[in-house]
């Protein structure tokens, strides 16, 4: 089968060729208290299988009943995507057979979903600066997740080759809103890019509703890229692949752009694509073959009659709409206009993925630069190396503020606070503690300082005679002979005064 | 002289605890002996749980010393239809496939029923998964009628039917699918109610299709069943389905009732259930029931629905639509029967899937899930599940315009009397065809209960006669009924179910 194509086309090539469409499916997990239809937790972790009961198990006789919390968080998810929300919906029943689902069936949403018919405007940097992307909302509905199963054995951590599974069922039943985008399209070498700023978006626009983690490392966001080709200027649609659970705004950008150069090559061959779920792997950046969808699965889907319709009244609705957050793209306005920030500035920023974190350490206290520089430098820097999200460190806006004023207060200086946050991201304690227990403080000590600085100009004579002869700049070297004795907890300004003091 | 305890109502027996007649523990004994004694002949139960029963019977029997009681039913036992799950006591369905789950939590009408004090004699006996009408269907083997025991009880709910007509037990509950509760009562002479979809608690009770199973009361006396209806119904949060409304007020109906005054009450009799197809002892008592109701002040008048001649195609259509989904979840994972296929070594869970639900389901279950799945796959939905849909509106307006004329509208409940087993067991569309009454009023959600009304002629069977009324007017099929049963027994001089007569039956 042409399918099997090992040949990759050029992205220049193939967009020559072809144009993509694409439709992104997002999930989100959201951090109600309870699951979809039971009262058991809905937080992450927790030992296998402890967070069920007869409804999250599917148990016989079990019934479900629907969190009403969810469905204001579904109904807020689809104001701010400005969908047009279902006067009345119901639930439906998409079956199937997989051991990690209790019931054989997802209790999910099917031809009346919660919201629908929406758009949200996304940005990206183009040659030219900023663009805005207005990406159409098909849908956003409810459903139910599925129990995690656990391949043991075998080469692939797939099911197949394993020699058992587990299933923790702790996963089964939290809520999830499912996203679908109507098929992308005119988007050509922009599409991956696309793809990419819609989900990070996405998860800044959820963030500010306050409805989920939205943690793709964790799952709690995870991201289907669909995408199909076209002869360039067809308008048409080709048979789309379904890439299953890109699980990083990076890897979404580069799944999108892999798909594109594989099926292009495809075509170009004069084979066809085979409408199939592919697997994404983030190490080698290629897509897989997975399920084959060629005979459409038939998911029986029928009203689920163990629930009724959910009917959200008009009054509470538009209560909901006007306590939306400030949209993402307004809202980063003002706060660069607050911020003081550059262009650049604010674009780096968002781009890390860091806005919510410098806004928060920023309401924690400090100066708006200096909490983007931590964020950007030091902790991007961190993230990196552990190959995780800014907002997965173990350290909070607010020691990162507490850091910043010790600072300010002359108790440390940046050198020193370069050790602060190793501290507090090994886990050694709040920024007060680590300082103390690694004996960070600068000293204060005059006395010390002064002979500190005493022997500093004894030791080089030649510094000293520029200095009394009004070049000042040159005080440099002394403050650094002073700091490299004292091990660098000495208030460099402080030194530099008791210096100037001495030969001004 | 007064009746040997087991043969009295429950009412009776509630005001024989409360006078210090007897205790909860002797009753409860009583019961436990007598289905020791007759059940290996009528096999009404699936498990007998005299551990149970007998500690819950002293709790009862202590709360009551205390001057304490939990209901007007404390201290009398019930027969569980083995389709509720019960905390500790197993739950089979009348399936393989659930051989030996013991469910960790009770049905929301089992938590009702202990909370009220009534002890727990065991679980009955029923079809499949409550597919049938004969309880033939059971994988664990049919149960008797005890008035014949080469006849069907009925079903799906035949061991709870047969287990109240054999005074082994005072109460039970089953659950009404498509007439799974009223039929049995008619074939053995028993009281079976239907109440209002919504009116009591699913949760708990393993579905066989959601949108039209109920629970309900299993007796033989029109007041138990409002007595036993009172505790089970009610709202409940667990299931959102279930009508936040208080109960109708059936037990204040039901004697009221039996003072046998229904004036100024109009009695819409069905003409498209009765008639051709109906056997001729049954249609003549139906007819003479009627009388009684004239005569003891009701109008009666004719009414149609024509939409009726349709439901039984819907009913199979949605009810196979919702069970096919149902009976996924039974697929060897997490409990019940695991069948390792034969020759297959280090087998897939969807060989394991498929080896067991071919060996744990019989046959008219598979027969359903096949009917379901069709019914349900893209591209036929419109045409069957669809249309079924909209039959089942036009049914539900046929009912509206019917109780425009009418208060309440009555029929035979079953078109025949007990059938010989095995006489339909290969005929499934003969076999369907017994729940044509009972199936409008599940379509439709409304309330319905069978009352016995005598003996046909040509084979001493019985008889039952359904009365039907609108939503949440629970309360007046307990008003007829109990008028009904108290002119029956007027002309009897007693009950229907004659205790002789069942024990030489017993003997043969």
């Amino acid at each position: 089968m042409s399918h099997t194509a090992p040949e990759l086309l050029t992205f220049e090539d193939a967009l020559e060729r072809f144009d993509p469409a694409m439709g992104l499916e997002v999930h989100v997990e959201l951090n109600t208290n309870t699951k979809m239809f039971c009262g058991c937790p809905a937080n992450f972790g927790g030992e296998p299988n402890t967070q069920t009961c007869p409804t999250c198990l599917g148990l016989p006789g079990s019934m479900p009943v629907v969190n009403g919390k969810a469905v204001e968080s579904a109904i807020r998810i689809g104001l701010a995507l400005n969908c047009s929300i279902a006067e009345w919906c119901r639930f439906a029943r998409k079956n199937y057979f997989y051991p990690d689902m209790p019931k054989n069936f997802q209790t999910s949403q099917y031809d009346e979903p919660i919201a629908f018919d929406g758009w949200t405007d996304v940005e990206i940097i183009g040659d030219e600066g900023p663009e805005t992307f207005r990406v159409e909302i098909e849908r956003a509905h409810m459903e139910e997740d599925t129990g995690k199963s656990l391949h043991v054995g075998g080469a692939t951590g797939r099911i197949h080759g394993a020699d058992y599974s587990l299933v923790d069922y702790n996963r089964a039943g939290i809520p999830l809103i499912e996203i679908v985008t109507r098929p992308i399209m005119g988007a050509r070498e922009k599409a991956p890019a696309v793809a990419r700023a819609y989900v990070a978006h996405l998860r800044e626009l959820l963030l500010g509703l306050g409805v989920s983690d939205v943690r793709m490392e964790q799952g709690s966001l995870r991201c289907d890229v669909n995408l199909s080709l076209a002869p360039a200027g067809d308008g048409s649609l080709g048979t789309r692949t379904e890439t299953k659970n890109v699980n990083s705004l990076r890897s979404v950008e580069r799944a999108a752009r892999y798909e594109i150069g594989r099926q292009a090559a495809i075509l170009a061959g004069g084979g066809s694509i085979l409408q199939e779920t592919r697997h994404w792997h983030e190490d080698t950046g290629v897509t897989t073959s997975g399920r084959e969808k060629s005979d459409a699965e038939d998911y029986r889907y029928f009203p689920e009659p163990d629930l009724v319709p959910v009917a959200p009244a008009r009054e509470w609705v538009e209560s909901l709409r006007i306590a939306l957050p400030e949209p993402p793209r307004e809202r980063r306005a003002r706060l660069q206009a607050d911020w003081g920030f550059t262009d650049l500035e604010m674009r780096d920023t968002v781009g890390a993925g860091a806005l919510p974190l410098v806004e928060e350490t920023i309401t924690a206290g400090a100066a708006p630069q200096a909490a983007r520089k931590w964020w950007l430098s030091e902790l991007a820097r961190r993230a990196n190396e552990l190959g995780t999200e800014l907002s997965a460190l173990p350290i909070t806006p607010a020691d990162v503020a507490r850091i910043q004023a010790l600072i300010d207060e002359g108790a440390i200086n940046d050198k020193l606070a370069r050790q602060v946050f190793e501290g507090v991201l090994a886990g050694e304690g709040t920024p007060d503690e680590v300082v103390a227990s690694r004996g960070l403080a600068v000293v204060s000590d005059e006395g010390a300082l002064g002979e500190a600085v005493d022997r500093a100009i004894a030791a080089n004579p030649d510094v000293a005679e520029k200095i009394r002869d009004g070049k000042v700049a040159a005080a440099g070297a002394l403050i650094g002979a002073v700091m490299k004795e004292m091990r660098g907890q000495a208030d460099a300004g402080r030194v530099r005064e008791l210096i100037l003091e001495r030969l001004g | 002289m007064s009746l040997p305890l087991i043969q009295r109502s429950a009412a009776a027996l509630a005001q024989a605890l409360a006078e210090g007649e007897t205790t909860s523990v002797e009753l409860t004994q009583l019961f436990l002996d007598r289905i020791a004694a007759v059940d290996s002949d009528i096999h009404a139960f699936l498990h007998v749980d005299p551990e149970g029963a007998l500690a819950a019977a002293a709790a009862s029997d202590q709360r009551r010393a205390a001057g304490e009681i939990a209901s007007a039913l404390d201290g009398v036992p019930v027969a569980v239809k083995d389709v509720l799950a019960t905390e500790g006591l197993p739950t089979t369905c009348g399936s393989r496939i659930l051989e030996g789950w013991v469910p960790p939590y009770d049905a929301t009408v089992v938590r009702l029923l202990r909370a009220a004090g009534l002890p727990i004699l065991g679980k009955t006996n029923m079809d499949e998964f409550a597919m049938g009408s004969s309880t033939e269907h059971s994988a664990y083997g049919p149960t008797y009628n005890p008035w014949a025991l080469d006849r069907i009880p009925g079903g799906s709910g035949g061991g709870s039917a047969a287990a109240v007509a054999a005074f082994e037990a005072p109460l039970a509950i089953g659950t009404d699918t498509g007439g799974s509760i009223r039929q049995p009562g008619a074939v053995t002479g028993t009281v079976g109610v239907k109440p209002t979809y919504g009116g009591v608690s699913r949760y708990g009770l393993v579905a066989m299709a959601n949108s039209l199973d109920q629970a309900g009361p299993v007796t033989r006396t029109v007041l138990d069943a409002a007595l036993l209806h009172q505790i089970i119904g009610g709202h409940d949060p667990l299931d959102s389905t279930s009508i936040d409304q208080p109960v109708p007020l059936v037990e204040e109906s039901a004697r009221a009732g039996a003072t046998g005054d229904l004036t100024g009450l109009k009695v819409g009799v069905v003409t498209e259930l009765g008639g051709e197809g109906y056997q001729a002892g049954v249609q003549q008592r139906f007819d003479e029931a009627v009388e009684l109701l004239v005569k003891a002040g009701a109008e009666v008048v004719q009414v149609s629905c024509p939409n009726f001649v349709h439901a039984l195609a819907a009913y199979y259509l949605i009810m196979p639509s919702e069970a096919s989904s149902n009976l996924a979840r039974f697929d060897a994972m997490r409990y019940g029967l695991r069948v390792l296929p034969e020759g297959v070594e280090a087998p897939s869970a969807e060989e394991v899937m498929r080896a067991t639900r071919d060996q744990g389901f019989g046959d008219e279950v598979k027969r359903r899930i096949i009917i379901g799945t069709y019914a349900l796959s893209s591209g036929y939905y419109e045409a069957y599940y669809g249309q079924a849909q909209k039959v089942r509106t036009l049914i539900s307006r046929d009912f509206a315009s019917a109780f425009e004329a009418a208060d309440v509208l009555v029929s035979p409940t079953a078109p025949t009397t007990a059938f010989r087993l095995g006489e339909k067991l290969d005929d499934p569309l003969a076999m369907y065809l017994n729940d044509i009454a009972t199936i409008p009023a599940n379509l439709a959600g409304v309330p319905g209960i069978s009352v016995p009304v005598g003996l046909a002629q040509e084979d001493g069977l019985p008889v039952g006669l359904q009365i039907v009324a609108p939503a949440l007017a629970d309360d007046r099929l307990y008003r007829v009924g109990a008028a009904l049963e108290a002119a029956l027994e007027r002309q009897w001089g007693g009950p229907l179910i004659d205790p002789e007569k069942l024990d030489k039956e017993l003997a043969r």
